[in-house]
């Protein structure tokens, strides 16, 4: 297992709401809790994931969803058993969107 | 047909949330212990293995019918639904306090291969206070309903315990038994079980078998809505009866009986055919509502 930790500058959420989790801990698949963060203008995320050697991997991808999501103010952690990129794109994107409200 | 088929939500392909989602009354479900405040496995952090937030199991309250219920729904796609220590722990939690709530039932989503291997004695543990909480809920009047149709069944210290509870729903998709085929395989060899002919597993330890033999108190679609129909028809008509060594009796007569009948069987079909079913082979084709009006029909 290998533990990343990220902080990224993204611009503040439009709906704090109750802690969202999506996605569950399988093979080829991660789940994801948001929750309220301490920095309105930053995304804070946890990563244990049972793939080791992929933080560049992960920074470029969480790098991207932290640029093109306003997801500022938000403390992600995630617990990954070998997601793709893009399935964490996806999964990021949807507990973003139930966060905020949109369950 | 198509509207038909868009129109089923499949409980073996949903996970634990989701089944939660379609069995309860809508906007009922309150999770105890959610995600962001429930603790992952210590044992599995010490292996380097990723935990999940909620070590796989979702336990809370909500409604049926306008029934008050607590639920416990166990998550397959994580490590196969074993039981470790804190997944255990929040079970029996559950079953402690559905003895002081009094709730109209326990609805028990069970979808686990048993003890999580990893976690050893605690977990070995947490699955004998699970069977101690179920009995005590019983006996304290509560039905404990388990619903199984996950892609793990209910198997090993699983199986005991969905046999434990006061009835169970299954679907044909859903599996019942103590050892897995595989461990079987592993331990006896391949002459004696085949795990990868899943026709023979389904026909030893599938949905429609357990029905059939009894072991199962109603057979449903493999459909959210039917497991939520299914639930409601039970706490509507079951009474929860009294311990008695006298029903022990019977019951542990009907098991030898059944033990004398059909112990050198190798196969459901054969167990099918001493029932009095005319044509076995033709038993897994059978849809849901053939296969009760078959069982209907039999001699008892």
């Amino acid at each position: 297992m290998e533990t990343l930790d990220f902080r990224f500058d993204s611009a503040p959420v439009s709906h704090p709401a109750d802690p969202a989790l999506c996605g569950v801990v399988g093979s080829g698949n991660l789940e994801i809790l948001v929750k309220a963060g301490s920095e309105s203008t930053a995304c804070q995320v946890c990563i244990k994931t049972a793939a080791r050697g992929f933080g560049d991997t992960w920074r470029a991808v969480i790098g991207s969803f932290a640029a093109s999501h306003a997801a500022g103010g938000t403390d992600i952690a995630i617990n990954d058993m070998g997601a793709t990129p893009a399935v964490v794109s996806l999964r990021l994107a949807q507990a973003l969107a139930e966060y905020q409200g949109a369950a | 047909m198509k509207s038909l088929i868009a129109a089923r939500h499949s409980w073996f392909e949903a996970t634990a949330r989701a089944r939660l989602a379609g069995l309860l009354d809508a906007g009922s479900r309150h999770e105890i212990m959610p995600p962001a405040t429930s603790e992952a496995s210590p044992h599995l952090a010490i292996l380097d293995i990723p935990g999940a937030f909620d070590d796989g199991v979702v336990v809370g309250s909500g409604q049926l019918a306008g029934q008050p219920v607590l639920f416990a729904a166990q998550e397959g796609q994580f490590m196969g639904g074993a039981v470790g220590e804190i997944h255990g722990a929040k079970i029996v939690g559950l079953l402690r306090r559905a003895m002081r709530e009094k709730p109209a039932a326990v609805l028990f989503l069970i979808d686990s291969g048993g003890v999580r291997l990893h976690e050893a004695n605690a977990g070995l543990i947490a699955i004998s206070e699970i069977m101690r909480a179920v009995l005590a809920a019983r006996a304290a009047g509560i039905p404990v309903l388990a619903l199984v149709g996950g892609s793990c069944g209910a198997f090993g210290g699983m199986g005991i315990v969905a046999k434990l509870c006061s009835a169970i729903l299954i679907s044909e998709e859903g599996r019942l038994a103590l050892s897995g085929p595989e461990v079987i395989e592993t331990v006896a060899g391949v002459e004696e079980f085949d795990s990868k002919d899943r026709s023979l597993v389904w026909r030893v330890t599938g949905g429609k078998h357990r029905y059939l033999m009894g072991d199962c108190a109603s057979l449903v679609e493999d459909d959210l809505a039917a497991f939520r129909l299914g639930a409601i028809d039970f706490l509507a008509q079951w009474q929860e009866p009294a311990p008695s060594v006298a029903n022990l009796r019977v019951t542990q007569k009907v098991l030898e009986d059944r033990l004398a009948a059909y112990a050198s069987f190798r196969d459901g079909l054969q167990v099918w055919a001493a029932l009095g079913i005319a044509e076995p082979e033709a038993v897994p084709m059978l849809d849901r509502d053939e296969l009760v009006a078959l069982k209907e029909g039999l001699p008892t």
